[in-house]
């Protein structure tokens, strides 16, 4: 059984004690000069902690998490797969911590030549022709990939096309980014195959259509066989093809997204390309585009120019999504790990991920059914509803007993009771078969003792927590 | 191939059990005319090769560690404990992800409810987010914030002294909404606010270090129905008096400087927060605090009906991650120095800052232009301060900023920077530089 | 579920109930079963005056958030704070003390072009 940390960990406030200091300041070697006495801050609520206290309160903290390093953690659409170590060793390198963003090109020249090699490695392996590293995080690609149609709609006269195109299984960031880059939307429905419904999607496209944003494979992980008819109605139409990278994970080497017509497109680099998730974040939301939209991207972004590395806005670039040019610690791990993996490694991880989720689903699609017949990809969508009473929630909460973080529940909205699960390519066969295992004995206990999955899970630090409480009455800070 | 744990054998097994010939079947949904022959990359590294790539590359750095460094401008040179690292690198931490399943993340969780709630006291407000992704996307997501809780007002003032690349974000942020800036110099009590007015935004300190008080503004605003927004320094705000006590309803600030390293721009951290009428208008994760069925305390994601995964279209902002790691370094460094650290390290960054401006004033030729500041100011240079800060970087010292770099019609300018990591004996050298090559 | 006999809805679930000269508008029990525990409220200030089919507010729950749409055209005269301070009073009573709105009506015709109970309840049992 893993070992989480059922212990009540008390708050930093609660073991604030006065006078306790945690850090040692060399002394002051400069006069004392007066604050001014209108703006002065009489005191600081801060709690105050010796560091052997702050060491073992966030080092029992960790111990209540589940995590990569130490349980299965199948979150579809999540890429939960290992961040190897090396990744951690050469971002610690004093040569990128204490490296200003804003040094003269001159001191930068190895940042630089990291983001440009970058640049190039990703577009090669999407199928385009320029990319932006700015972007923190996907939502943030897709925002901007999305002010990019906008801009080159305008460029062209075309301001009253004001209408995206997002099929019923998008992921709810593509329709909040539509709406921040002043667009509505209109969703189209799946056909019973789980691909976009074709009659649909030619009837929805007029004049006023500025494009369409797609995920491909979609979040049923499965993909999307007429993308590249998709593609051509499309920008027959006048629109352009936004493509969400979240499940690149199935197509690295195999599949180029811009072969297939996608215009613009955001890679998560802390999906795909084994970034870690930091508990929420950060992230990367590389944004790459093709040659229509490749003016337009924000910036700046890495050039190079006779071996020297600058940087340059692109020509008709939409302008900075953020300050400076994108999370590039997060950047450093990415190239590491690029340069390990290789050509011939990008092609099996996508085979290796796609053979471990179609094992799963063989062996898991007798208890918790899978709408959709087909072979899926690198992730793929089952029912949890599988007894009288019993939800995906009580299933989810179930696994917890038995050692895995849940997969994805609720998503995509398509399937009732959806259950998302994701394994990825670093997962060894026996860890696979233990899953299966833990699934077959949950779906047992669904039909003959549903209760031990309404009441889970019981081996957590926690039960089921009351979020109506927490949502009627919010307590968002210590008030002690 | 390290990463990927199964053999042939196992392979052949999986294939077996899935019905499936060979790996190539399972892709048989890709059109064959686009399958990749071969991916237009070097071959994978082993792992020592891949790290001496990097350390060479990174060797080519010139950092503010090898260099006496006096340039901020939106990042800075901050002491980080050893502790922040080193507990925030644990695999725990590291590797978990959103959570979403609370039971299995309480570590998470109650990290970031301790930050939301110290990031909360430092700034002055009732509620803190659990990061953005920086300091002027926070920013940017506030001024859009403001616009909508003001229905009808279509004005929004900002200040001249506001960092460049900052007012870049906001215009990009805010391209496809009909919203009329205008902007204001100076004292932001004697900006026009009037009642077409949605929010005056605020700089505390603005780009050239110049600190306003925020309270006179900030009352007029409330006055004629307008909002004020202020973007801050979190380190300042150890001593001098926090945005939220005068008067802000919205407040961003950058988190870097509070235990995350340079990094060469990012990840750094968004800090925002906002009173408790705004709350449900406020975009990013917030955690808050509950109980489970058996009584004991726990944290938990809430308010998430004003997110994308609910809302879709309707949300009050497109995010979806945070800054995770980055703001769970500053949870540790703020747990780790204290109220007493933190008040330290901005004293001592106040009384260098001040001690450098002090003696900068007094070399012929240079003139300090900022009157109240914190721990940057603008000096007025006898060259251009390009050619200052290319002489002084032939002996080792970063000097500051050239303004030139973003305005090009102020050559004569230079941002100076001086934090906690600043001795004595290294200002004394740049003052020294600074006379030597003013001649 | 419950169906008040003397209001008359939307296919939406708002209903709009007469009180005196003025129309009572909430949501029915059946559209508080599907939100779950009501966390939320977010109500108009008195005096707007709203045209039929205008989003008014949002009620929310911890999963979901909904629109709410005027049922008629009207001015609102009065808004239920209680219900702003517990929102629970709309799943427990959604058709007494879990009224969201008061509302003047501007058009009297449009009462009688909702749905009635019988018909509301024909509509929801096809769900």
């Amino acid at each position: 059984m893993n070992a989480i940390n059922m212990r009540d960990e008390p708050l930093v406030y609660e073991l604030s004690r006065a006078g306790r200091v945690g850090c040692s300041l060399p002394k002051a070697d400069v006069p004392s000069f007066e604050l001014p006495a209108d703006l002065a801050r009489a005191d600081l609520d801060l709690p105050e902690l010796d560091e052997l206290t702050v060491v073992r309160h966030f080092t029992r903290l960790s111990q209540k998490n589940y995590s990569i390093d130490t349980e299965f953690y199948p979150l579809g659409s999540c890429t939960m797969k290992y961040n190897p170590k090396i990744n951690e060793a050469a971002a610690a390198n004093p040569g990128w911590k204490y490296l200003h963003p804003l040094a003269e090109e001159a001191q930068a020249q190895g940042a630089l030549k990291l983001m440009f090699k970058l640049q190039r490695s990703l577009c090669e392996i999407g199928g385009f022709e320029a990319a932006s590293l700015q972007p923190a995080a996907g939502a943030h690609g897709e925002l901007s990939g999305v002010l990019m149609i906008r801009a080159a709609l305008v460029d062209k006269g075309e301001r009253d096309r004001r209408k995206m195109l997002i099929p019923d299984s998008a992921h709810g960031t593509n329709p909040a980014s539509c709406t921040m880059a002043g667009f509505s939307t209109q969703t189209i429905p799946s056909g019973p195959d789980g691909n976009i419904d074709m009659a649909a999607l030619r009837a929805a496209l007029d004049d006023s259509v500025a494009g369409i944003m797609i995920t491909n494979p979609n979040t049923l992980g499965l993909f999307e066989r007429n993308i590249v008819e998709i593609c051509d109605l499309v920008h027959r139409a006048g629109g352009y093809v936004y493509g969400d990278g979240a499940n690149m994970n199935a197509l690295t080497g195999v599949f180029k997204p811009g072969s297939s017509g996608i215009d613009v497109m955001h890679f998560n680099l802390h999906k795909t390309f084994s970034t870690p998730h930091g508990g929420g974040g950060p992230g990367a939301g590389m944004v790459a585009a093709g040659a229509a939209l490749a003016p337009y991207l924000p910036g700046p972004i890495a050039s190079e120019d006779a071996g020297k590395y600058r940087l340059a806005m692109p020509a008709k670039s939409i302008g900075r999504v953020k300050s400076f040019y994108g999370n590039f610690g997060v950047l450093v791990r990415a190239y590491t790990y690029l340069l390990m993996t290789g050509a011939d490694g990008l092609r099996r991880v996508a085979e290796n991920a796609v053979l471990n989720a179609n094992y799963l689903k063989a062996k898991l699609s007798d208890v918790y059914p899978v709408p959709h017949a087909r072979r899926c990809m690198h992730e793929f969508v089952a029912r949890g509803n599988i007894a009288e009473g019993v939800h995906t929630l009580d299933i989810a909460k179930r696994l917890i007993d038995y050692g895995f973080h849940p997969p994805t529940v609720y998503f995509p909205l398509i399937v009732q009771e959806a259950l998302m699960i994701e394994p990825t390519e670093t997962e060894s066969k026996e860890t696979l078969d233990l899953f299966i295992e833990a699934m077959r004995s949950i779906a047992a206990e669904a039909g003959s003792q549903p209760e031990l999955l309404h009441e889970a899970p019981h081996r957590a630090p926690v039960a089921r927590l009351d979020e109506v409480m927490a949502a009627r009455c919010p307590i968002l800070c210590y008030r002690g | 191939m390290p990463f990927i744990p199964t053999t042939d054998a196992e392979r052949n097994e999986m294939l077996g059990a899935i019905g499936a010939a060979s790996l190539e079947e399972l892709f048989g949904d890709i059109p064959q005319r686009l399958r990749v022959k071969k991916l237009d990359l070097p071959e994978g590294l082993s792992e020592l090769e891949a790290g001496e790539a990097l350390d060479s590359l990174a060797d080519l750095n010139q950092t503010a560690k090898k260099m006496d460094w006096f340039l901020g401008a939106g990042a800075y040179y901050s002491y980080i404990p050893a502790v922040v690292p080193a507990l925030a690198s644990r695999g725990e931490f590291l590797t978990a992800y959103t959570p979403y399943q609370p039971e299995v993340s309480q570590g998470t969780l109650q990290a970031i409810f301790e930050y939301q709630s110290m990031a909360a006291k430092l700034l002055g407000m009732s509620v803190v987010n659990a990061s953005h992704y920086d300091g002027a996307t926070a920013l940017a997501e506030a001024v859009l914030m403001a616009w909508k809780a003001r229905e009808g007002r279509n004005k929004v003032l900002l200040p001249a002294d506001l960092h460049p690349e900052y007012a870049d974000v906001i215009a990009t942020y805010c391209t496809s909404f009909e919203i009329e800036f205008a902007r204001y110099e100076g004292d932001p009590a004697r900006a026009p606010i009037d009642e077409r007015t949605a929010a005056i935004i605020i700089a505390y300190p603005g780009f050239s270090g110049e600190v306003w008080p925020i309270g006179p503004a900030a009352a007029i605003a409330h006055e004629r129905g307008a909002l004020c927004v202020v973007h801050t320094d979190p380190v300042m705000c150890a001593i001098l008096a926090s945005p939220g006590s005068q008067g802000a309803d919205i407040v961003t600030a950058e988190g870097q400087s509070l235990g995350n390293p340079l990094n060469f721009g990012g990840p750094y951290l968004g800090m925002m927060g906002t009173t408790d009428a705004l709350v449900r208008k406020m975009p990013g994760r917030i955690v808050g605090e509950t109980k489970d069925k058996e009584g004991r305390r726990g944290f938990v994601l809430t308010l998430s009906t004003r997110e994308q995964h609910i809302r879709r279209e309707k949300a009050v902002s497109n995010i979806c991650s945070n800054q995770g790691l980055s703001m769970l370094q500053t949870c540790i460094h703020l747990a780790t120095l204290g109220a007493a650290g933190l008040r330290e390290v901005a004293k001592q960054s106040y009384d260098k800052a001040h001690y450098a401006a002090s003696r900068i004033a007094d070399l012929s030729g240079y003139r300090v232009k900022s009157a109240r500041f914190f721990r940057e100011f603008l000096v007025q240079t006898p060259k251009p301060a390009v050619d200052i800060v290319r002489a002084l970087g032939a002996k080792g010292i970063m000097p500051g900023l050239a303004l030139s770099r973003y305005f090009s019609d102020r050559p004569n300018e230079l941002l100076v920077c001086v934090t906690e990591m600043n001795t004595k004996d290294q200002i004394d050298r740049l003052v020294a530089a600074l006379k030597e090559a003013s001649r | 579920m419950a169906i008040d006999a003397s209001a008359r809805y939307l296919e939406s679930h708002e209903y709009a109930k007469p009180a005196g000269s003025d129309m009572l508008i909430g949501i029915s029990d059946h559209a508080q079963a599907e939100l779950g525990d009501v966390v939320f409220v977010e109500l108009p200030s008195v005096g707007k005056e709203l045209a039929k089919g205008s989003t008014f507010g949002t009620i929310e729950s911890v999963k979901a958030a909904s629109d709410l749409y005027m049922p008629i055209s009207g001015k609102i005269v009065e808004v239920n704070e209680a219900v702003k301070g517990d929102p629970s009073l709309v799943n427990k009573d959604c058709y007494g003390q879990g009224w969201l709105i008061r509302v003047s009506p501007s058009n009297s015709a449009e009462f009688s072009s909702l749905l009635d109970a019988k018909a509301y309840g024909k509509a929801i049992g096809e769900e």
